[in-house]
This record gives structure tokens, C-alpha cells and sequence, in this order.
């Protein structure tokens, strides 16, 4: 069951090495850099190549961003999960530390990169990756301490995402409610599958250890302590928790109670499968006249109350590759031919709610085409939008009560807003 | 001083090491630490600046953590390579382990457990003990991973210190962290040791579940997969402990998720209530749903699980299909793995849904995933009875698209249809011989012309179809022209007309004569002879009913299955493969018995399944049963020289029963084998490999009818003969040579070392094992090369295929000795040469068909250490290769 990472290696976008870090001795980075080299050239797109590869006695798993890879090398049978999980981690708290994590921020500050990989994992197992504690004791600015004097007491400490003594004149919390729909319509005009992946993004300026209890609309939660639930409450189908909502207890009456990390986290996302009415329904009817022209005509409708309005509303309409020469007329917006993603966006500043818009465009075909040619790639229409103060699943954040020893008292703001996700309608 | 590091990468004047060392002793503490930093890069890309050791080292002793960072991490990387100097180091680590600031006690002995020279461990002893009770958590913390850095250098000397206890008290420790570490650390030990160390009992496990709650993300991760080999002792305790698990399914980092998951699965086996069952069933369902909204290396290894878990527990995620639709933008790999989950979960209920939704991936660009799309369809044909025809329909649809590749695709499954359900669907093979001259694949081909074949009769242009195929017979692939054979033989039988008289003619004319695949020739002549003795007879043995398929491609063997539950969130749970199959790392077989003595966790996974098969490959047949031998363990006569046709005198028969040599180990204990004990061990005799093996009888009945079987391995190890073991009356052992034969039935993937053995009797249920291949018994006896040979052969090979190793515990003590012990394995010494104080010798091996291997080994004889270089032309076996070295060089 154990197993550990045998090294971390960063590597630039063709593969070589920047930096690595070794853990066990037994992969070295020859081996891996000969490896990866060769594979990032064999498969071109490295987007398509399993994220676990095996090769001679070695897995290596690997997550890419901007122009750098992050990869571990292993001799064992470790927990893959576990891993790759903390590569992501990794990408974050190099976000944290150089703004960017890229080829160029990992070369000027290799030595703090290699003090962090000294910190984060040991032995090849993840240790600690809470960026913002470990800034305390490995700083990247000019002006270091000469010697930190001790670990900060979070990193061992059971709450292990926060220091002590931080301090605010204002003591002050915003609460972001922010769900996503994911809905994908098939070419009939059937919705497949829809659902919403809600989540509580917080920040906090609190000073001291506040404790802090979240009150939601949960059904559960109501219906436990006997409250008439008229239609307000709602179900949450799988909640995951920041680490710092103590678990068993929300296990045991549904009490959502933590010590909240100083700055912005997630406290807690949800999802909900039920379905879920397209709150903007776009239809798209293509005419294709000999080989020579088509003509594209898009409704776009809005199916939510008229109070709300949606906002920066972009649906992308995809067209042939080898159209040129495009016509296009809207009743709402403006629409620009982006010939790099062969689509049509069309964009609408402020969509309010129960109206329906339309648009019209034309393309030449070249006249020529290749008999033996691979099928046209079929993309979806997707569609981007946000509606504010407005939640698709209802929720409500009933109470948010900050309590801390020294007795002060925290405003909370709470916004809600709704955005598209994963918004795909396939075309016929 | 800069934020900007980038410049110390760019000092590439000539006289660049002089210039680092002045710089290192200069007399500023500023300029030697930048000075420090420019050996940092340099060493960052490459350059070996192991030259600058003393000088860096110098700069130890500092008050600045950054410089003193950067000094150790130098060391961990070239202490290596200057074991005498690293001593020098030593100091300033023993001091540093006593420093009051807890980060540079922590940095000290972190540190030195990553210097893996013999020297530096002799010194960790002191400072570790001490560590190990420091008052800081974070001290604590590193010097509980450290006890495992120790025990991975040198096993013997954490034991003899008492390190083991240290590290269980840790897991009392009042600091969560501290306890997650400790655990890590003794799951590791354990993992390598044969003697039970970190066993976890009931007040364990209590303790260990509390600390859960305030952990780090990691530390859970670490102690949920520890506690996943705890058997509860019964339905009552796995449900508390469930009931403990239960809310880390809500924790927002997956791995914590996933490992709670494992645990679950692990724990319901015991639980016997329906309705709690059903109702762990139901909490699982959503967060691993949720996992496919993470990101797409996460879903890969999400996905290949849920794949294991729906086999186990399809009710699970039965009602959740919809969330494995694939979207637009995932990468292939998610797209792949969501396709073969939607076959798994597909039921009459939805198969119409899903039926659209393999429709619109076969139009898709990715032509693999649009293969695996079509392939999908064909396999819910097999799969449900009842929506077979819709299938069908789906597919013809397909077909009149026209894309090449969706087509040949679309007949490879139709023919699988056709053999699923008999005379049902048959009308639509005029649609399918439209397409007849777009096929250029040639399995698609040899579909068709299978299908040409087996409906001959309703096919009216059936001879001229195949005629169509007959003019490129020679050039043909192999799996063609035997589908052409075939049907041309079948559409004989059934149209014995001239056309068909002449085509077979030719055919077989082709095939006998024409080719040098023996596969060919042989069914031809088999045919041949068929058709001119006895033509009824030709019928009842080519158009004889077929057997019915089943679509169980993808579906895992239960035993393998249990093994991988158990691994849940592992590597060995995204390959589909026991760990034993990937991991390298080396274990002795003697140990590896031991190990399996020791029950544990995956042991259970080898219960009764009669009814599963694991070995695909070659049957033996039983062998006749001898007469009952008398009670005491007397000599069995070896028969095997005489059925093998061989010269008797290589397997003497007065062979005494235990000859001289290591005892076999034991691969099948008596515990497990329900008082049957098989101990086994490949060797090589007289350039044949046997499988000798010893079998004990400590049941109350007697044994008999023996036989064993062989999976799939790397090296196609096959029995070669019939196993000879007399019946074995209670208290008595049999040895027996069971020759063995290569290249039979070589498993795919990945090389490995791992021989999965069956054997059954008839009294007892069938016994599985696992055995590791010890490379060298594939030496052959032929292996010696000239001096000239040799020189040419090792010029001749690429430098990319030498691969070296070192093996720093291995000491050469008497030279004739190692070089007779080498040459009696069949690695001959060629020659030896000396190199400053080490000596250099050459040997050469030969491996089975003809490969030869060329070894150089470098060592100071007396001394530890030997360094090992091997030049092949196959170095995708090195990792063997290196295994038998060290155990030829061990023993």
C-alpha cells in the first residue's frame, strides 16, 4: 500500500529539466528527461497522452501549465490520486509565490524553488502545501530574516492553515456564492445531462482564531430541527469541504463550523444533478446552399425571470473551417468572425430575462473540396454568460456567525451570482 | 542581492570552477554566499562542480539559513560522489542537530538521511534518537520519515537501535502531523520487511481514526491507506469503523476521498445488513460523481477506479450513466475511459440514450475514439440481448456514412453479433458486402471474409466475392489468408460446384506450398487431407456449431479483481495490474516466501474461485496417475527424460529427493492451501529449465491428480510436459522437475519478472500463486565469445544500449570463487583489466534465441560496491538483467 514519489522534476515545454528534486535515489533525471523528451515528440500534443506512464520499472505522472510540466517519478505502487492531487497543489503554491508559474519564474528563483521542494514533500511523501503559511518561513523577498527563529506553529498544528496573532482594524468577510450550470443539449434538442457545481468562496479579514458556523437553507439540516420547510429549503447532493470544516461534526447534525484560513479559500463546493430548465436556449439552424455559401440563422432566448439579466453573454458558433467571406447581421450585440477557433462569437453586453434575439450570417465555401477529406470536426455551440444575484439552485446563506475570543464584531457580505459551465448544445 | 536569481546561471567565463573556489573562501560572508548560489546553478544545469566539495562545504557552518539550505542540498548531491570528504560534513550535521532553532534541528536530520554514504548514516544514530523525542512536533515530524530513509540504507541498524519502538510510540503522539508521518514510515518498513512490524489492532485503529479529524490532507491520506489492511474482526466493528470513515468522503481533496472509499469497499465485504449495504451504497454514489468535475488527470484516475468498482458493485453508480457522457473538450484519455464505463453501466433502461450518444462520438475526429465508439455499440449488442437489433440499426447507419475506418470497424463487431445470435440478423449482409473493396485493415478483412464464409450459402456471389480476395492471396497478411482458407474450404463444402472445386485448388495449392508460415501449411494440409479421406467428416469438423460468445472482454478475473479493490486510488488500480507486476523493486524470493507467511491484507485474495481461470495459455494435460507411493518421502522416478524424448541421463533418476542447496521457498503455504505446501524455484540443469518443485501433504486425506498451469508472462514460460506427482498420502512430500518451454504464451505490457502459477488436484479447489523469474536460468550453456567477438560485438551495439547499475552493498571477496559461481550459470569471464585502484572484468552470457549480453563490472575486490555496466541489444530487459547479476554476485 505505501509507495512514495522517487523524485519531482519541473521541465520545460520540449521536456528537459529546469529544476528536480531528488527524493529516494533511485530515478535519475537522465533517465526521465530521456523519457519525457521522447514522448512530449512522439505524441506532439501532449494533452492526449495518459497522465500515467509507465516506462522501464518507472510510472511518471505529470501535469502541465503554461510552459512547464511538473512531473513525479516513482519506483512503487503509490496512491496516483494522492500525487497527482499534490502536483496540482504544487502549481498553486508556485502561483503564490512568483504570481506566474512559467519557464522564466522558475529560473529566477530557483532557490526558493528548491527550498520549497525541500519543504513540501519529504522522502517523496506530501508534507505541507499551505502556500500562504509556508511564506511565513520561506520568503522570496530581498530583505530575508537572518534566521526564521522557529516553524510557524499552523505547520504542525491541527489548524494547519492558519497562523496565530494576525490582526485587522476592520474585521470583515465576503461570501461568494457562485454556481456554474453545466448542460449539454444533443442535436434533437434533448437535454442529456445538466447540473450545477456550486461553490461558497470566501474571504476573510478576520482577526485572531474565529470560530465561525455557516447556516445554509439545507433540507436536511431544517427538517432535523423541525422547521416547516415551504418550498426555501434545498437538497445539496455531495458537498465537499475546505479542510478546515471539521467534518465530523457536520456528519453529526449538519452543523457547518470551522476556523477559516486568513484570505480567499473555497469553503465548500456542492453539486446538484437535478434538472435544470437552459436558462439561455440558443437554436441554430445551417443551411448549406450548393458547395458554395452557407447561411447560419441563430435564436437565442432567455428562459429566466425578466427581473434578472444576464451579463456578458458570448455564444460561439461554429462554422466551417474553410469559410470565408462572412455576412453577419444581429438583432442584439455584435458578432466577430474568429477564424483561429473557426466560430462565429457573438456577443451580447446585457441579456435581460424572457427576451429572444437573432442573428444571421453567410459564409462562402471555396468550391474545391477534397474528396477523400476526414469528416468535419462537429463542434458544439458553448455559451458563456453571468446572471448576478440570482442562484439556479435557490440557496440561501441563512447566517454566518464569526465568534472570536476578544469579542469583536465581523461583517458579513454575501453575493450570489450564476454562472455557464460547461454550456454545450450540439448542432444537427 | 537581487530578486532575481536568473544571473547566477550566467558566469560562463572560462576559468569558471578557480573563480567559484576563490569566491568560496573569500573572506565576505555576501560574496561567498552568492558564490554558493553560482554552484547551485551550475550544478541546476548540469555542470558537475562536485570539484568545489570542501570549499562549499567550508561555508557550512553559517548563521544564515538560505546559505545553510543551499549547502545541504549541494551535499545531497554529491556526497555520492565524494564519500571520503563527506565525512567532513559530519561535524557541522551533529551540531546543527542540537541547534535551538527546531528548523535547523528538522533541515539537519532530514538532511542527512538523504546522504545515502555509509559513513554519514554511522552518525545519524545519535541525532535521530534524540530527534525522534524532540519537544517540537516539526522535529518530531522529520525524524519519524527519517526512521524510514534510515531503514531503506541500512534495515539492521534501525532494528538494532530500537528505532522501530520509537516510531510505533509516535503513533500515541500528541501532534496529528507527527502521527501521520509515523504511520507513513511504518507502512513502508512493513512493506519491506517479512517480519510483522506495524501490525494494526483494534486500539490502533481507534486512535488512529481519531487522529483523522485533525490532519493534514496528506496525513490522512497516509493513515486511510494504512488502515485499509485492517480486517475487522467482524459485521459489527466494520460498520463503526465505516461510521468513522464515512465523512472524509466530504473532504474537498480527492485523494482523501478516494483512500475513504477504498476503506469503504474494504470494510462492506464484512458487513452482512442489506440495508446498510445499500445505504453505504447510496453516500458513495455522489462524491464520486463529483470527482469527474476535477481536473482531468484526477478524472483519469477517478475513472479507471469507478471502472473496478462498478465491476464489484454495479449498483453503485447504475442510475448515474448520464455523468460519463463525454464532453467536447475532455482530453482523449477521459473520453476513453468514460466510453468504457458507459458499456459497463449500460442497461435496457438507457440503452437508447446511450445509443445516441456512441452515434454522435463515431462522428467525431479522433479516429481512436470514434474505433472504441463503434466497438462500444457492437459490444452493448453482445451484451443486451434485447436492444441487440437497435444496435444493429445504429451500426448500418454508420456503415452508409462511408468513413473508411468506421466501416471496417463496424464489420469487426458485426461478426462478433453474428456469433452472439445465431440466424437472427443475417439479412443484413447484402448492406455489408457493398462495402466489401473500401476494407484495407486486415483484421476488418478477415471479418468479412469469415462472414463470406459461414453464410456461403446465403450469399448467391459468394464464390465471386471470394474469388475477389484470392488474387492477392500471397501478399495477404497472415490472419487473412487463414480466414481465406477457411472460408474457401467452407464454401466448398456447401457448394461443391466446379467454381469452388477450382478455387480450392488453388488455395490450398497457395497454402501448402506457396508459404513458409507454418500455421498456414499445417491447416492446409490438415484440410487437405480431411477433404480427400472423408468429406462428411471435413463437414462435421469445419461446420460444426460454434459455441456462443459472451462479451466478457474487459471484465476482470474476480481473484485479480479483489487484489486491485484493495488497491484502490494505487498505481495498481489506474493499470489494471497487481502491484507485483510494475514495482522493481528487487525482493529475494527466499524473502519473498516469508512474506508470505506473514497474512496480510491481499492474502484473502486468493480464495476459492473455481470457476475463474487465470492462466490462458497452454494446458497441460494430467498426467496418469502413478501408483500410491509409500508413506516416507522416497525418490520419484523421473519420467520426463523419456516423454520429452530425451536422453535419459539429463535427469538421473536415483536423484536423491533433497539435493544439496538452498531449500525451495515456499510460494503456497500450508496455511493458505488448506494443508497443502508447494515450495518452487526455476532452474536451470543441462540447458533446460525446470520448474522444480517440492509438494507437502499436510491434510488428513490423500492427494491426488495434479496438474498446473501457467499465465501469461513476459517470457511465454510454459510447462513442457505433464506434471509428475504421484498421490501423496497424508504427511508425505513429492519433488518433481517440470521441464519448462519458452515463448509459449508471452503476456503483452510491460516486462516483468512475475509468474503466475495455477495448480489443482482433485480433492482440493484450485491453489494460485505468484513467483518471481529468476533471470538467469535463461542463460545458455553457449554463452562464451571469443576475446575478439566479444570487442567487435560491444563496438558494435549503440551507446544508447548499455545501462549500468550500481550495487553499493555487494562486496566481491574472492575472485576465483565469484568468476567459477558466474560461470556455473552459464556468464562466462572473458577477460579483466585494471583501473587506477578498481579492477574491470568482462563477461559474456547468451540469452534464448541468440542475444547476447556483455557485462562489465567494476570493483575494488574486498571492498562494498560494485558498479555494473551491460551492453544488449534488447536493454528493455536490463532491469532483469541487473536482478540476476546481483543475485549471481549475492549468493
Amino acid at each position: 500500500m505505501a509507495g512514495a514519489a522517487s523524485a519531482l522534476f519541473l521541465l520545460d515545454i520540449k521536456g528537459r529539466v529546469l529544476i528536480w528534486r531528488d527524493y529516494r535515489g533511485d530515478v535519475s533525471a537522465v533517465e526521465a528527461e530521456r523519457f519525457f523528451t521522447k514522448l512530449i515528440e512522439k505524441e506532439g500534443d501532449p494533452q492526449s497522452q495518459d497522465p500515467v506512464v509507465y516506462d522501464n520499472g518507472v510510472t511518471y505522472m505529470f501535469v502541465q501549465h503554461s510552459n512547464v510540466y511538473v512531473m513525479t517519478a516513482t519506483r512503487q505502487n503509490c496512491n496516483a490520486a494522492s500525487l497527482l492531487f499534490f502536483l496540482h497543489r504544487v502549481v498553486d503554491v508556485f502561483k503564490h509565490y512568483f504570481e506566474e508559474l512559467e519557464e522564466e519564474s522558475l529560473r529566477d528563483n530557483f532557490v526558493v524553488v528548491y527550498e520549497l521542494l525541500d519543504e513540501i514533500m519529504d522522502f517523496g511523501y506530501p508534507q505541507y502545501t499551505e502556500a500562504k503559511i509556508l511564506s511565513e518561513f520561506i520568503k522570496t523577498d530581498a530583505y530575508r530574516m537572518e534566521v526564521t527563529q522557529r516553524p510557524p506553529m499552523a505547520v504542525t498544528n491541527a489548524v494547519s492553515w492558519r497562523s496565530e496573532g494576525i490582526n485587522y482594524k476592520k474585521n470583515e468577510v465576503f461570501l461568494d456564492v457562485v454556481e456554474s450550470v453545466n448542460i449539454l443539449v444533443n442535436s434533437n434538442g434533448q437535454i442529456i445531462r445538466s447540473d450545477v457545481v456550486g461553490a461558497l468562496k470566501m474571504r476573510t479579514y478576520l482577526s485572531g482564531m474565529p470560530e465561525c458556523k455557516l447556516g445554509l437553507n439545507d433540507r436536511v439540516l431544517l427538517e432535523a430541527q423541525g422547521r416547516a420547510t415551504k418550498g426555501k429549503a434545498i437538497d445539496l447532493e455531495d458537498i465537499k469541504f475546505h479542510q478546515c470544516v471539521r467534518l465530523a461534526r457536520f456528519e453529526n447534525d449538519r452543523t457547518i463550523s470551522f476556523i477559516p484560513p486568513d484570505g480567499s479559500f473555497d469553503l465548500m463546493t456542492y453539486r446538484l444533478s437535478t434538472q435544470v430548465k437552459p436558462l439561455i436556449w440558443v437554436e441554430a439552424q445551417v443551411e448549406r446552399h450548393s458547395k458554395s455559401r452557407i447561411e447560419i440563422m441563430v435564436k437565442a432566448r432567455s428562459q429566466f425571470k425578466e427581473r434578472s439579466t444576464a451579463t456578458n453573454v458570448e455564444i460561439e458558433l461554429p462554422v466551417p473551417a474553410d469559410a470565408t467571406n462572412p455576412n453577419v447581421r444581429t438583432s442584439m450585440g455584435s458578432a466577430s468572425y474568429a477564424p483561429e477557433k473557426d466560430a462565429l462569437i457573438w456577443k451580447i453586453r446585457s441579456f435581460p430575462g424572457g427576451k429572444e434575439y437573432m442573428l444571421r450570417a453567410e459564409f462562402r465555401l471555396p468550391s474545391i473540396t477534397d474528396e477523400e477529406a476526414t469528416p468535419e470536426r462537429k463542434a458544439p455551440i458553448r455559451v458563456k454568460f453571468e446572471i448576478p444575484y440570482f442562484t439556479v439552485s435557490g440557496i440561501q446563506v441563512r447566517y454566518l456567525k464569526i465568534i472570536e475570543k476578544s469579542g469583536y464584531q465581523a461583517l458579513p457580505w454575501v453575493r450570489y451570482i450564476t454562472m455557464a459551465g460547461e454550456y454545450e448544445l450540439r448542432l444537427i | 542581492m537581487s530578486r532575481n536569481d536568473s544571473k547566477y546561471f550566467s558566469t560562463t567565463k572560462k576559468g569558471e570552477i578557480p573563480e567559484l573556489k576563490e569566491e568560496l573562501n573569500s573572506q565576505y560572508k555576501d560574496k561567498r554566499k552568492d558564490a554558493v548560489k553560482k554552484v547551485i546553478a551550475a550544478m541546476t544545469v548540469g555542470k558537475d562542480v562536485s570539484s568545489l566539495f570542501t570549499d562549499v562545504v567550508n561555508c557550512m557552518q553559517t548563521e544564515n539559513l538560505e546559505l545553510k539550505k543551499l549547502v545541504y542540498l549541494y551535499l545531497i548531491n554529491y556526497a555520492k560522489s565524494q564519500p571520503d570528504l563527506a565525512i567532513l560534513a559530519v561535524n557541522t550535521f551533529v551540531k546543527d542537530s542540537q541547534d535551538p532553532n527546531p528548523l535547523i534541528r528538522a533541515l539537519a536530520v532530514r538532511t542527512m538521511g538523504c546522504i545515502r554514504v555509509d559513513k554519514i548514516t554511522e552518525y545519524l544514530c545519535d541525532p535521530l534518537q534524540r530527534c525522534l523525542k524532540d519537544d517540537d512536533p516539526y522535529v518530531r515530524k522529520t525524524a519519524a520519515i527519517c526512521v524510514a530513509k534510515l531503514y531503506d540504507i541500512n534495515a539492521e541498524l534501525v532494528e538494532d537501535r530500537g528505532f522501530l519502538d520509537s516510531l510505533k510510540d509516535l503513533i500515541s503522539d500528541n501532534n496529528p502531523m507527527v502521527v501521520a508521518n509515523a504511520v507513513a514510515a511504518l507502512a513502508e518498513i512493513q512493506e519491506h520487511s517479512s517480519r510483522p512490524i506495524f501490525e494494526i489492532t483494534s486500539h490502533t485503529l481507534s486512535k488512529l481514526l481519531t487522529a483523522l479529524n485533525e490532519c493534514t490532507e496528506w496525513g490522512q491520506v497516509f493513515i486511510l491507506d494504512a488502515l485499509s489492511r485492517y480486517k475487522a474482526a467482524d459485521a459489527r466493528e466494520a460498520e463503526n469503523i465505516v461510521e468513522r470513515v464515512t465523512p472524509r468522503l466530504q473532504h474537498a481533496n480527492c485523494a482523501v476521498v478516494l483512500s475513504a472509499v477504498k476503506m469503504i469497499l474494504q470494510q462492506m465485504e464484512l458487513i452482512t445488513s442489506t440495508d446498510v449495504v445499500r445505504n453505504l451504497c447510496k453516500k458513495m454514489a455522489p462524491p464520486l460523481v463529483t470527482l469527474l468535475s476535477a481536473e482531468p488527470e484526477i478524472q483519469y484516475v477517478a475513472l479507471r477506479n469507478i471502472n473496478l468498482i462498478v465491476q464489484r458493485r454495479p449498483t453503485i453508480l447504475a442510475h448515474e450513466i448520464k455523468v460519463f457522457f463525454c464532453k467536447y473538450n475532455d482530453p482523449i484519455y477521459v473520453k476513453m475511459e468514460k466510453l468504457e464505463i458507459m458499456i459497463k453501466l449500460a442497461s435496457d433502461r438507457n440503452i437508447d440514450q446511450v445509443l445516441l450518444e456512441f452515434k454522435e462520438y463515431a462522428t467525431e475526429v479522433d479516429v481512436d475514439f470514434v474505433r472504441k465508439a463503434v466497438r462500444a455499440i457492437g459490444r452493448c449488442a453482445i451484451k443486451l440481448e434485447r436492444a441487440a437489433e437497435r444496435c444493429i440499426s445504429v451500426l448500418l447507419e454508420l456503415i452508409k456514412i462511408k468513413v473508411n475506418y468506421v466501416v471496417q470497424e463496424a464489420i469487426i463487431v458485426i461478426k462478433d453479433i453474428f456469433r452472439r445470435y445465431p440466424n437472427t440478423y443475417e439479412s443484413i449482409i447484402a448492406t455489408l458486402c457493398e462495402s466489401l473493396d473500401t476494407l484495407d485493415e486486415p483484421e476488418a478483412k478477415a471479418c468479412m471474409i469469415w462472414i463470406i464464409g459461414e453464410y456461403a450459402e446465403r450469399i448467391d456471389n459468394a464464390d465471386e466475392l471470394l474469388e475477389s480476395f484470392l488474387e492477392s492471396f500471397p501478399e495477404e497478411p497472415a490472419q487473412v489468408q487463414l480466414q481465406l482458407l477457411t472460408a474457401t474450404v467452407k464454401l466448398f463444402l456447401k457448394k461443391p460446384t466446379e467454381g469452388p472445386q477450382q478455387m480450392i485448388q488453388v488455395v490450398l495449392n497457395n497454402a501448402t506450398m506457396e508459404t513458409d508460415n507454418p500455421d498456414l501449411r499445417d491447416r492446409a494440409y490438415i484440410y487437405w487431407r480431411l477433404l480427400s479421406t472423408d468429406p462428411e467428416a471435413a463437414k462435421d469438423v469445419v461446420l460444426a456449431e460454434k459455441p456462443v460468445i459472451t462479451d466478457d472482454s474487459n471484465q476482470l478475473d474476480s481473484s485479480l479483481l479483489d487484489e486491485l479493490l484493495v488497491n484502490i486510488a494505487t498505481l495498481s488500480s489506474v493499470y489494471h495490474k497487481p502491484p507485483d507486476a510494475f514495482v522493481t523493486r528487487a525482493h529475494t524470493s527466499a524473502q519473498k516466501a516469508e512474506d508470505e507467511e506473514y497474512p496480510e491484507g491481499s492474502e484473502t485474495a486468493y480464495s476459492e474461485s473455481s470457476s475463474a481461470n487465470p492462466a490462458n495459455g497452454a494446458v497441460s494435460t494430467s498426467a496418469s496417475v502413478a501408483p500410491p507411493s509409500p508413506p516416507p518421502a522416497v525418490p520419484v522416478p523421473d519420467l520426463l527424460g523419456d516423454l520429452m524424448g530425451m536422453d535419459n541421463s539429463l535427469v538421473p533418476t536415483d536423484e536423491p529427493a533433497t539435493p544439496a542447496g538452498p531449500p525451495l521457498p515456499i510460494l503456497l503455504p500450508a496455511s493458505t492451501g488448506q494443508g497443502l505446501q508447494i515450495s518452487a524455484q526455476l532452474t536451470r540443469r543441462d540447458g533446460q529449465v525446470f520448474y522444480s518443485m517440492l509438494f507437502e501433504n499436510n491434510t488428513q486425506v490423500p492427494l491426488d491428480g495434479f496438474m498446473i498451469q501457467f499465465n501469461k508472462n513476459t517470457f511465454g514460460l510454459a510447462a513442457g510436459g505433464p506434471l509428475q506427482v504421484p498421490q501423496l498420502q497424508p504427511g508425505t512430500s513429492a519433488r518433481t522437475l517440470l521441464p519448462m518451454v519458452m515463448f509459449q504464451n508471452m503476456s503483452q505490457g510491460p516486462p516483468n519478472s512475475l509468474l503466475q502459477v495455477a495448480v489443482k488436484n482433485n480433492q482440493q479447489p484450485v491453489w494460485y500463486f505468484n513467483d518471481k523469474i529468476p533471470f538467469h536460468v535463461f542463460f545458455t550453456e553457449d554463452g562464451k565469445m571469443e576475446r575478439s567477438a566479444f570487442l567487435e560485438t560491444w563496438r558494435s551495439l549503440p551507446d544508447s544500449n548499455e545501462v549500468s547499475k550500481d550495487f553499493p552493498a555487494i562486496v566481491i571477496g574472492s575472485v576465483d570463487a565469484t568468476l567459477e559461481r558466474l560461470a556455473a550459470s552459464n556468464v562466462f569471464f572473458i577477460a579483466k583489466r585494471k583501473n587506477a585502484n578498481q579492477d574491470v572484468f568482462y563477461f559474456s552470457a547468451k540469452m534464448p534465441r541468440g542475444i547476447p549480453l556483455l557485462i562489465e563490472l567494476t570493483t575494488v575486490v574486498g571492498s562494498p560496491g560494485v558498479k555494473s555496466a551491460i551492453k544488449t541489444p534488447s536493454p528493455e530487459m536490463s532491469a532483469f538483467l541487473f536482478e540476476a547479476i546481483e543475485t549471481l554476485l549475492k549468493s
